[in-house]
């Protein structure tokens, strides 16, 4: 290569976009050549200079808060996917039945069945981790720092997968409350839908098979397996909402 | 179901807030009209959001900030498009850029950024993504809306028309 070759290419030099080849080629001119080496050096400290010099301008934090609220006011106003007009009222709705039958049946709480309190409040937690923008406690894709985050908050330690390889990415992890205890929540993902897998450790023993429910139009599965209970939920179709269950299940 | 976009768009989109606002702000080089069109921006990337499959929401985004500070150009200044910068006048082979020169100046960030704002918006837009928001060739191909394979002669010129402004800054300073 020619001076003015290496001076054209010392561009891509710099920014490391050059394959390993010609990376090579310009490291041995440079060692040799007085003209080239300068040009180098001047481009590279022309760089440090912009990249050093504080000349980032960082959003202004009116600006963040008023585009965050403008958002969330366009969606209200104009739902991006098609959405049931009576979705918010059913789900006031439900939680105010849940509210009434709960205290309507308390005293003879053992003759009402254990698993439809749990499905409701399964429902309820779901509805509302996505309701006030809190689906996460701990936002990462890594099972390696979900899991012990949850250390010292929880009395017992939830497995956790990552299942982005089956097409079911890890969101994070959040701490819920179900059965009258603090629960693991995690957050899974496929394309717009969310999915939470809540886990704690079973009152039971024995092993139960997994179960399929609907409610309010989600999707409901449950199981327990090894002295954890498991409940998944999701808007996400039931076919694919199984897959997830099965992978969830799968041995590491 | 509404909640859920607002929720996903929050996560995914609205933590690369600083870079639209870098970029728009560098375009406009001006703090009002960079706020106005990062907000419009904004609004546009959450009207397009249910198209956004990709996994880069930081690209994504800057391709719409920057074709909405290009609209408002159009509309608002639309000499800074056209505007061709004279290389006759702006040659100084005589006198060759010394960086040394330049870090001298104790007032040689403000020379740095006053050089960056003369540049013609082709060039300032490539320097931007690359320097200072590290973008690699292909994000930048794809923000900017040309080839891959003119964004390093692009940034050569650009870089070489940079050194030309800074070395009459400082030739003016001294």
């Amino acid at each position: 290569m020619t001076c003015t070759d290496i001076q054209a290419a010392i561009h891509g030099y710099i920014d490391g976009e050059l394959d390993a080849v010609r990376n090579l080629e310009i490291e041995q001119h440079l060692q040799h050549c007085a003209v080239c080496s300068q040009a180098y050096e001047a481009e590279q400290t022309l760089q440090r200079t912009i990249k050093t010099g504080s000349h980032y301008y960082s959003a202004p934090t009116g600006l963040r808060k008023r585009i965050q609220s403008s958002i969330r006011q366009v969606g209200k106003s104009e739902p991006i996917f098609p959405v049931m007009p009576w979705h918010r009222l059913a789900v006031a709705a439900s939680v105010a039945f849940v509210v009434i039958l709960a205290w309507a049946l308390i005293p003879s709480l053992h003759g009402v069945d254990a698993e439809q309190l749990v499905a409701q409040e399964v429902v309820s937690n779901h509805v509302r981790s996505l309701m006030v923008d809190h689906v996460a406690d701990v936002m990462s894709t890594d099972q390696h720092t979900v899991k012990p985050w949850f250390n010292g908050k929880l009395d017992f330690s939830p497995p956790v997968k990552n299942l982005a390889k089956e097409g079911f990415p890890l969101v994070g992890g959040r701490l819920d409350y179900l059965e009258n205890r603090a629960v693991a929540a995690l957050v899974y993902q496929r394309q717009n839908h969310f999915i939470n897998l809540f886990i704690w450790p079973s009152s039971r023993d024995s092993n139960v098979n997994t179960k399929a429910l609907v409610r309010q139009g989600y999707h409901l599965f449950h199981w327990s397996k090894a002295g954890m209970m498991y409940w998944v939920i999701s808007d996400l179709n039931e076919t694919a909402l199984q897959e997830f269950v099965r992978f969830v299940q799968a041995s590491p | 179901m509404p909640d859920q976009t607002v929720a996903r768009f929050e996560q995914v989109v609205v933590p690369h807030m600083d870079a639209a606002y870098n970029l728009a702000r560098w375009l406009t080089r001006n703090d009002h009209d960079a706020e106005d069109l990062v907000q419009e921006a904004y609004l546009r990337a959450f009207k397009f959001f249910g198209s956004f499959h990709g996994t880069n929401a930081r690209s994504w985004l800057l391709t719409i900030v920057r074709n909405t500070c290009y609209t408002w150009f159009r509309e608002n200044r639309p000499q800074e498009l056209t505007t061709s910068f004279d290389e006759n006048i702006h040659s100084t082979e005589a006198d060759p850029f010394d960086p040394e020169k330049l870090l001298m100046q104790s007032e040689s960030s403000q020379l740095l950024k006053q050089a960056l704002e003369d540049l013609p918006l082709e060039f300032r837009e490539v320097l931007i993504l690359r320097e200072l928001e590290g973008l690699s060739y292909k994000d930048i191909a794809v923000i900017a809306g040309i080839p891959a394979g003119t964004v390093m002669s692009r940034l050569a010129r650009a870089r070489s028309r940079l050194k030309q402004c800074l070395t009459k800054l400082v030739n003016k300073e001294r």
